[in-house]
Order: structure tokens, then sequence, then C-alpha cells
């Protein structure tokens, strides 16, 4: 095993008793306070981001997981068939979905069925996507929206109104409506 | 009972509550609150940061044009909040502390540190005669003439909060900060008793007031460049003076628990020291203290070396301008007695600024070092500086 020797650095009397090393600090520390000073002066900072009237919005990357929320498709028709893949992976519980069946008058009655009920409780999501990718239909995906706020537990549940609201309309081929399969 | 009352100076005493009120309340607690935010603010530019900048003070709602700023720069509300939200948060008192020192030490952290206000000679005089009042009033809440003494006498009581709060708290890492504390404030008491030594030699005083009146007629001890100052002997005995103010001001940041000399609360190694079990406005108390007497110890820095009230070059500046910038016993104007007071309580604001600086520069000493420095350096230093002094003032006396 081969050895390096470090030497300690030879410091000079004043440096051992931290006069000039001291004042040297403190020359750093006031640069960086009277760089830092006149950057905030015009409220303009360099590194810092003043948040509510600075956002990451339009820089976010296309994989950002953000809050999910259900999907329609161009004809304003619910992808989500209510299968409960998602409800069943989902690793904190927040998904709760009751199912409900599309009557046979319904010209897409073919699909059967639709949720009756559809709700993501925001407090225990954990925003991991795995509703996204276990979704066979396509359904449900997770937006770029962070900002989620409430004043109530109950306000923080999204029900299927408001999770339709967030997620509007997808276009793209999903299979079930296909009449021939 | 009459005789009492007849004797009662009822100027004194309205004069003693109204500085009271005035220095405690007026002064050394909104001080205390802006030192806590230009810590935050200062820290946050030295690191490159914003800090706390959206509590503004909202003239905008009264129908100004833009809310209050200094510099350009908001957050001026900041220690209202926090203050309001010290007051809100529950106290808390964990089932496992001695309950009754427990409520004890944040009361005796903050009552030494406000009592040693009392001697500070934070103005010359204040004429009041469009008051009525005949005699000009000492800006001194007590003109004592042991000064020094009285505070060294109060503030080492400061110790006995830190200890009993770290004890009381019956949990080991307030007990390890209240150990180290007493350790600390012990051995740096001594340097610090014993490096204004040589300053008292000189001034041949222990009333504060007289020694900033010296300072403000012959020039401060730091900067003696005017009246009695240019003579030879004040140049000469700037050496242990100039030894003297390093001594002091390092132990007195040793005192008031600062970094470098942080140990007794050092987060990364204590938790927070001996008040990690203390919240809400208990926690403040000792918050309070901390900061007051920092306060009060760069108030007697800055009387003893730093000409206290005085604003410098006063004699010259008066003999130029006409106008009377320097102190004349019951001839002072209104005018200049305020400045005198904002001139005393600037110097302080720049000692605590430099608090502050040297607190984000300067890492924290080993505990070793810490007690070496204090017993090995300063001790002696101090005492070999006592020694200097006389042999100075022996060779060279002064008038």
């Amino acid at each position: 095993m081969a050895f390096v020797t470090v030497e300690r650095p030879k410091l000079a009397w004043h440096e051992k008793i931290f006069l000039s090393t001291f004042v040297k600090g403190l020359k750093v520390t006031l640069g960086h306070a009277i760089r830092t000073f006149k950057t905030l002066r015009g409220s303009k900072t360099v590194v810092t981001m003043q948040y509510p009237e600075q956002k990451w919005d339009d820089q976010l990357p296309e994989h950002y997981r953000g809050v999910p929320a259900l999907v329609t498709d161009e004809q304003g028709r619910e992808r989500c068939v209510s299968c409960q893949l998602c409800e069943f992976i989902c690793p904190p519980k927040a998904i709760k979905i009751i199912p409900g069946e599309i009557p046979s008058t319904d010209p897409w009655a073919k699909v059967e069925k639709r949720p009756a009920e559809f709700d993501i409780d925001m407090i225990r999501c954990i925003y991991c996507g795995m509703c996204e990718e276990v979704c066979p239909e396509q359904a449900i995906f997770l937006r770029k929206d962070y900002a989620v706020t409430g004043e109530s537990r109950a306000e923080m549940v999204h029900d299927k109104k408001r999770l339709y609201e967030i997620g509007g309309v997808r276009t793209g081929l999903v299979n079930k409506w296909n009449e021939l399969k | 009972m009459e005789l009492f009352l007849a004797n009662l100076n009822l100027t004194f005493l309205i004069a003693s509550v109204v500085k009271v009120i005035f220095l405690t309340f007026m002064v050394i607690m909104p001080m205390v609150a802006y030192s806590v935010y230009a810590e935050r603010r200062v820290s946050a530019v030295i690191q490159d940061r914003v800090g706390p900048n959206r509590v503004g003070m909202p003239l905008t709602l009264l129908g100004f044009k833009k809310d209050l700023q200094i510099f350009g720069i908001g957050g001026l509300a900041q220690p209202l909040a926090d203050g309001l939200k010290f007051i809100l948060k529950e106290d808390f008192t964990p089932r496992h502390v001695n309950t009754f020192y427990y409520w004890l030490a944040p009361c005796l952290t903050i009552v030494p540190a406000l009592l040693t206000a009392a001697v500070m000679p934070f103005g010359s005089e204040l004429n009041l005669e469009v008051l009525g009042v005949v005699q000009p009033i000492k800006m001194v809440i007590a003109d004592l003439n042991v000064g020094p003494l009285f505070i060294f006498a109060i503030s080492s009581l400061g110790v006995y909060g830190i200890v009993i709060a770290g004890w009381a708290s019956n949990s080991k890492y307030p007990f390890l900060g209240g150990v180290r504390s007493s350790a600390q404030m012990i051995s740096y008491e001594l340097s610090l008793g014993l490096s204004i030594i040589p300053v008292l030699m000189i001034f041949g005083e222990l009333n504060l007031s007289k020694m900033s009146i010296y300072q403000d007629a012959n020039g401060w001890l730091l900067l003696p460049l005017w009246g009695d100052g240019l003579s030879a002997s004040r140049w000469i005995l700037l050496i242990p003076i100039a030894i003297s103010f390093l001594v002091f001001t390092i132990s007195m940041f040793a005192e008031t628990n600062r970094v470098p000399f942080d140990l007794p609360e050092c987060e990364t190694e204590l938790v927070a020291g001996y008040h990690t079990e203390y919240s809400s406005m208990k926690f403040a108390l000792f918050f309070l203290g901390e900061y007051a007497a920092m306060i009060v110890g760069s108030g007697l820095c800055v009387t003893l070396f730093l000409g206290g009230w005085s604003i410098p070059f006063a004699p010259v500046l008066s003999k130029l301008t006409g106008l009377q910038f320097h102190f004349e016993a019951g001839n002072t104007p209104l005018l200049t007695g305020l400045l005198h007071i904002g001139t005393f309580f600037a110097k302080v604001f720049a000692f605590i600024i430099f608090f502050i600086w040297v607190r984000w520069t300067l890492p924290r000493f080993r505990f070793d070092q810490l007690m070496k420095l204090g017993w090995l350096v300063f001790f002696e230093l101090a005492l070999a500086n006592v020694f200097l002094t006389a042999l100075l003032l022996w060779l060279v006396p002064l008038k």
C-alpha cells in the first residue's frame, strides 16, 4: 500500500494566533455580504427564487410528478373503467373508487364500467406515480400542478369532478373505444 | 413618614422611573429584537441567502406610497412577528423537570442582563428647560461610583440562570451545556475583570459617566487625537490599552456565549445546550438575556475604550463650526444631549454588527482550546498588562 504523507502547512506566527487568518476570514465574509446585499437591494436575487412572484412552472421537466388527475378523451368520454388497479397499487392508500355501470342505453355501453365515485386524498398522496404506471387505460396521469392547498381535510380530498377538472382532455388512441375489439 | 415625604426628591424619582422605562422597554428590548433581526439578515447575506424579507411595515395600507424599507430591504416587522410567535406558542413544561428551578432559570438569565444596564451612561445630559425642568438630567439611571464593579458583580450572576437551567432540565444535553457554560464563564470572568484594571488605573476613576466625560474632552482611550490625548504619555499608554481592549473584547465573546466560544449551546454536539428543554416565552427569555448581555457588554466596551457617548473630535468640531458638540457640565444644549444618546447607541449597534460578523466568520473552538486560551494566555496577558501599565504610568505619568 502506497503511503502519502501529507505535510502540515507551515504557519507563520500571525497565522498561528489566528491574527491574519481572522482578518482574511472577515474579508471573505464581508465580500459575500456586500455582493449579496447589492443584488438584494433591487430584489433581483441571483440564486434565491422569490417564490410566489417567481415560479419554476415553465421550466418543469416533462417527467415532473405533480398532482394525479383523471382525463377524458377528445369526445368527452371517461377513459377510466374503474378496474381499481390504481386503488390496489397505491402505496399510501390515497385512492378510493366506487365502480359504476354504464347503462345499456348508452352508445358506449360496450365499455360496461366507469367510476361512480373516484376520490384521491391529497393529504395521503405521495406523488409516486404508480397509479399512472399501472393504469391499463391511460386514464390517470400525474400533472404538473404542485400547489395543492385547502383549509380542511375534506377540502383536500379530490373527488371525481375535481379530478376531471384538473386532468382535462387528452388525445391519443385508447383501445377500449375501438369497435373491432 | 412626613419627614420621609419631605425628603423625597420627586424630580429625581420621576426622572429615574422615566429613564428606567425608556432604557429597558424603549431601547434595550427593541434593540434586542432588532439585533436578532440583524443577526438573521447579516448571516443571510454572508451566506448568499436572502433572509426574512416578507413581514414588512405595511405603510401602503395607511395610504403611503411604499412600505417602510431600509436600504431597499424589507422585512422590518419580523421581530414583532417573532415576538408574537413566542407569546402564542405552547408553553410546555416536560414532566421530568424540577419545576421550580425550571421556571426560575429564564428569569435569572434576563434579570442580571437588564440590571447591569442601570449604570451604563447612555448619554451626557438632557437639558429639559423647555419642559420646565430646571436641572439638566443625567442620562444614566444609577450614577454609581463603582460602575464596572457593579456590572461584573451582577453579570456574573447570569451564569446561575444557565447552570440552573441545565440542571433543572434533568436531561443530559442541557446538563452538559450548563456545566460547560459555568466553567467557561468563570474562567473568562478573570481575564475580563483583569483586563479593565489598566483602564481604571489610567482613568483613576470607577465612575462610568466621568470616564465618558474625560474621554469626551481628552480623546477616546483608543483614539487620543484631541485635548490631553495628544500628550506623549497617552500615546505610550496605547500599548497596554490595545492589549486590554483585545483581551476584553475576546473575553466578552466568551462571556456572552457567542461564536467562536458558543460551547454551552453548540448545536452540533448538544442539540441546543442548556435551553434544549425550553419552549415558547421561556426560551425567548434566554434569547433576550443573551442578546441583552451582548448589548450591555458592548456598551461597557464602548464606554471604556471608545468614548461612550462622546462624538469623535467633539471639541475640535465645536471650535471649527461654532456649534457645541462637546459636553459641558450644566451647559449642554438639548440637541447635543440627544446627539450624544444617538452616538452611544450607534457605537453599540456597530459593535453588535461586529459580533454578528465574527459569528458567521469563525468556526467554534474545541473546549480544551477554549480553556487553554482563557487560563494560559488571557489570564497571564491581562495580569502582565496590569504591571506594564503601572510601570508606564510611573515612567510617564499622566497630567
